[in-house]
């Protein structure tokens, strides 16, 4: 159906530059999540998509039409809002018909589609009631079924999940996933929030203060961050960073501990690194994972535990850095105990101290 | 705490003494009457003086003889004649019908011109504040200098109007704005609309900011025109705040007095005579007031049915948009 394509795409407020020259291919039936903190500039990008925003500089094109210059009813894109943006005064059968009424599509077709999209989304005995009268999580599948009944190339999602509760926003993603395999239309979906990111993307694209950090695929984008911003942004608890000095073929931190260097980098004598480390990859001896190839031990104090049930989250302290580890198969564990840990350090990053940029070869 | 407060305790006592009762013990232990009474004495003393007691004697004198040049007339109880003198005058129901007129005409023209006013300036990027500034200036002016300028616009001789016309070649006769019954009453509408056009504007351009975003852009996307936006979303969000401008409105028409009584005073021959012109002439110029109050008891009818009915109507848009009653 359609491919999307930003090319060199900028978004200037006045003289306020907040999208800055972003590249950003899209395939068909592929779907997108664009990730990053509050105000980088994500909703930003998907509005000059739907064109609700003017695009300063560059161009963004849907299928092979440049659509820079083309209003959004133009576009053959739908979208679904933060706030549902719901018509208060229609109905949900209104509202869900709505684009169809105005495209002129003849009452039976409009009924067809309109059912068809409620048995979907489960909105068929809602169809009587106004938005007023509806949950957040209805509403929201209303907002949702307005996008489907036009059968768009292309689905825009501003947070849609972001004004539920946590609860249902699981739900709504596994429906939201379950849409997409079903529809197989091209997806942009902007959340702030990395699980949903991680859970829903065929490709994210972690944004930056109008920058894109990264695009890939959820497990390359955690497997491999291309700096310390996406290191920490994606996975949970965030990666533990701690700032060293390769000496002597291992990284020295500043109280004179030190660890071997990972595999796969190629470093010199003195340089300044930040070390990173997930918390999934410093565990308890005996309460961790099989090992690797490349393991070192640590001993910690812990100073503070978070069970969570199948596993425990230890906060101690490395080289003067508090860091988080994770224990699997826990048992109870006294604040102030000190334990042996394993680091694998085939799954630990190297960044440069100064930009924070990998390197990694 | 430095301050002597005029009722400290102190104050208060010494007062008390003088008075040597309070007056809550007169009217709760004395005369027995509840709490709540006592309450709500001063609310009901001040609307009796104010509302009830000119209410309940125009209505009296509705039902008497009672000329203002004789005041002993006011007496004479002559039962329902006066009200059944009114709704038989064919003078009476000639202004009723001419306010209902004036008042539909000039409400859909001001809803039409506020409306449009409203969303020009709502585009308006720069000096915004200052245009819903001058928009308000016609409401700035009392409505009798309103009267005046329009009478003196739309002379015959000098005003500004046939001076315009005369001028550009439109026309070289004397185009006679206020003699003639038709155009007097346009240009009566005229003034009315210029002054209170403002009415709409701002509270349409209120409900114009209270739009929230989110659904206009949802209608763009949905594939309507900016047309279609309109229609479709923002006027109905707008309904609630033109009833109520409607409402206020039909108030005001329905009681209009000072620009007509200015502009051509009823004339000619009673072509412009409104129901509330008819009255005031009624009573002060024949010095009929039994008569007058009657015909102004009907005549409220007027105003209280145009009040319920956009009443309703706000009711209705604002449970149409899910805002309950
Ligand atoms: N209308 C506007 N005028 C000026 N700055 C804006 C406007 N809209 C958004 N911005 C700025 O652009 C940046 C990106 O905003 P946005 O795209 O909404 O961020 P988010 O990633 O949270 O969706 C923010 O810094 C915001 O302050
Ligand atoms: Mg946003």
């Amino acid at each position: 159906m359609a491919q999307v394509h930003l090319r060199d795409v900028v978004k200037k407020y006045g003289t306020l530059e907040v999208v800055h020259s972003i590249n950003l291919d899209i395939a068909d039936g592929e779907f997108v999540v664009l990730v990053g903190p509050s105000g980088c500039g994500k909703s930003t990008t998907l509005r000059m998509v739907a064109g609700l925003e003017g695009i300063s500089g560059g161009e963004v094109a849907i299928g092979d039409q440049v659509v820079n210059d083309l209003p959004p009813r133009e576009r053959n894109i739908s979208m679904v809002f933060q706030n549902y943006a719901l018509y208060p005064h229609m109905t949900v059968r209104e509202n869900l018909g709505f684009s169809l009424k105005i495209a002129k599509y003849s009452q039976p077709d409009i009924d067809k589609s309109v059912d068809e999209a409620a048995q979907i989304l489960s909105l068929t005995p809602l169809l009587d009631r106004k938005p007023g009268a509806l949950s957040g999580g209805q509403r929201q599948r209303v907002a949702m079924g307005r996008a489907i009944v036009r059968h768009p190339e292309v689905f825009l999602f501003d947070e849609p999940l972001s004004n539920l509760d946590a609860k249902l926003r699981t739900q709504m993603r596994v429906e939201i996933k379950k849409l997409h395999q079903k529809l197989k239309s091209t997806i942009i979906y902007v959340t702030h929030d990395q699980v949903e990111a991680m859970t829903l993307a065929d490709r994210i694209v972690i944004m930056r203060d109008g920058h894109i950090e990264q695009v890939g695929t959820p497990l390359e984008v955690f497997e491999n961050p291309v700096n310390t911003f996406v290191g920490t942004f994606i996975g949970s608890p965030p990666m533990n960073l701690l700032d060293g000095v390769i000496k002597d073929d291992a990284i020295t931190f500043q109280d004179g501990s030190s660890l071997p260097i990972p595999p796969g980098y190629d470093l010199q004598e003195g340089q300044a690194v930040t070390f990173g480390v997930r918390a999934d990859n410093i565990m308890p001896v005996g309460h961790a994972l099989p090992s690797g190839d490349h393991m070192a031990e640590v001993e910690m104090t812990v100073d503070l535990t978070e069970p969570l049930g199948t596993e425990t989250l230890l906060f101690a302290a490395l080289a003067g850095t508090e860091v988080q580890a994770k224990m699997l198969n826990p048992r109870p564990v006294q604040s102030g105990e000190r334990m042996i840990f394993q680091v694998m350090l085939d799954k630990c990053h190297l960044f440069d101290a100064e930009t924070g940029a990998t390197l990694r070869k | 705490m430095g301050l002597h407060h005029p009722t400290s305790p102190i104050i208060r006592l010494k007062c008390m003494e003088l008075f040597h009762a309070d007056p809550r013990d007169i009217l709760m232990k004395r005369l027995k009457l509840p709490p709540w009474l006592v309450l709500l004495m001063p609310a009901i003393i001040i609307l009796s003086a104010v509302v009830l007691i000119p209410l309940l004697l125009s209505l009296y004198s509705s039902f008497t003889s009672y000329r203002l040049t004789r005041p002993d007339s006011l007496f004479n109880w002559i039962g329902t004649f006066n009200y059944e003198k009114a709704v038989t005058d064919a003078k009476f129901w000639a202004a009723f019908g001419r306010t209902v007129l004036l008042l539909a005409v000039a409400l859909n023209l001001e809803m039409l011109l506020g409306l449009s006013l409203a969303l020009m300036i709502s585009k308006v990027t720069r000096g915004q504040r200052a245009l819903r500034t001058m928009m308000m200036f016609p409401m700035m002016f009392s409505p009798i200098l309103v009267g005046f300028q329009f009478k003196f616009i739309f002379n015959d001789n000098v005003g500004l109007v046939n001076n315009a016309l005369q001028s550009l070649g439109v026309t070289d006769t004397a185009i006679p704005w206020l003699v003639d019954g038709k155009l007097a009453m346009f240009s009566i509408i005229f003034a009315e609309v210029w002054t209170s056009t403002s009415v709409f504007g701002i509270l349409i351009l209120a409900g114009l900011y209270a739009i929230p975003r989110d659904p206009l852009e949802a209608a763009k996307v949905d594939g309507c025109t900016p047309f279609q936006s309109f229609r479709f979303v923002t006027l109905p969000f707008l309904m609630p705040f033109i009833y109520i401008a409607m409402a206020i409105r039909s108030l005001d028409v329905a009681r209009a007095y000072d620009i007509v009584q200015i502009m051509t005073n009823g004339g000619p021959a009673r072509r412009t005579e409104l129901l509330w012109t008819l009255i005031g002439r009624t009573g002060y110029v024949d010095a009929r007031m039994g008569y007058a109050n009657a015909m102004g008891y009907v005549s409220i009818f007027l105003a209280i049915f145009f009040t319920i009915y956009f009443f309703k109507k706000l009711q209705s848009a604002r449970k149409e948009l899910g805002m309950g009653v």
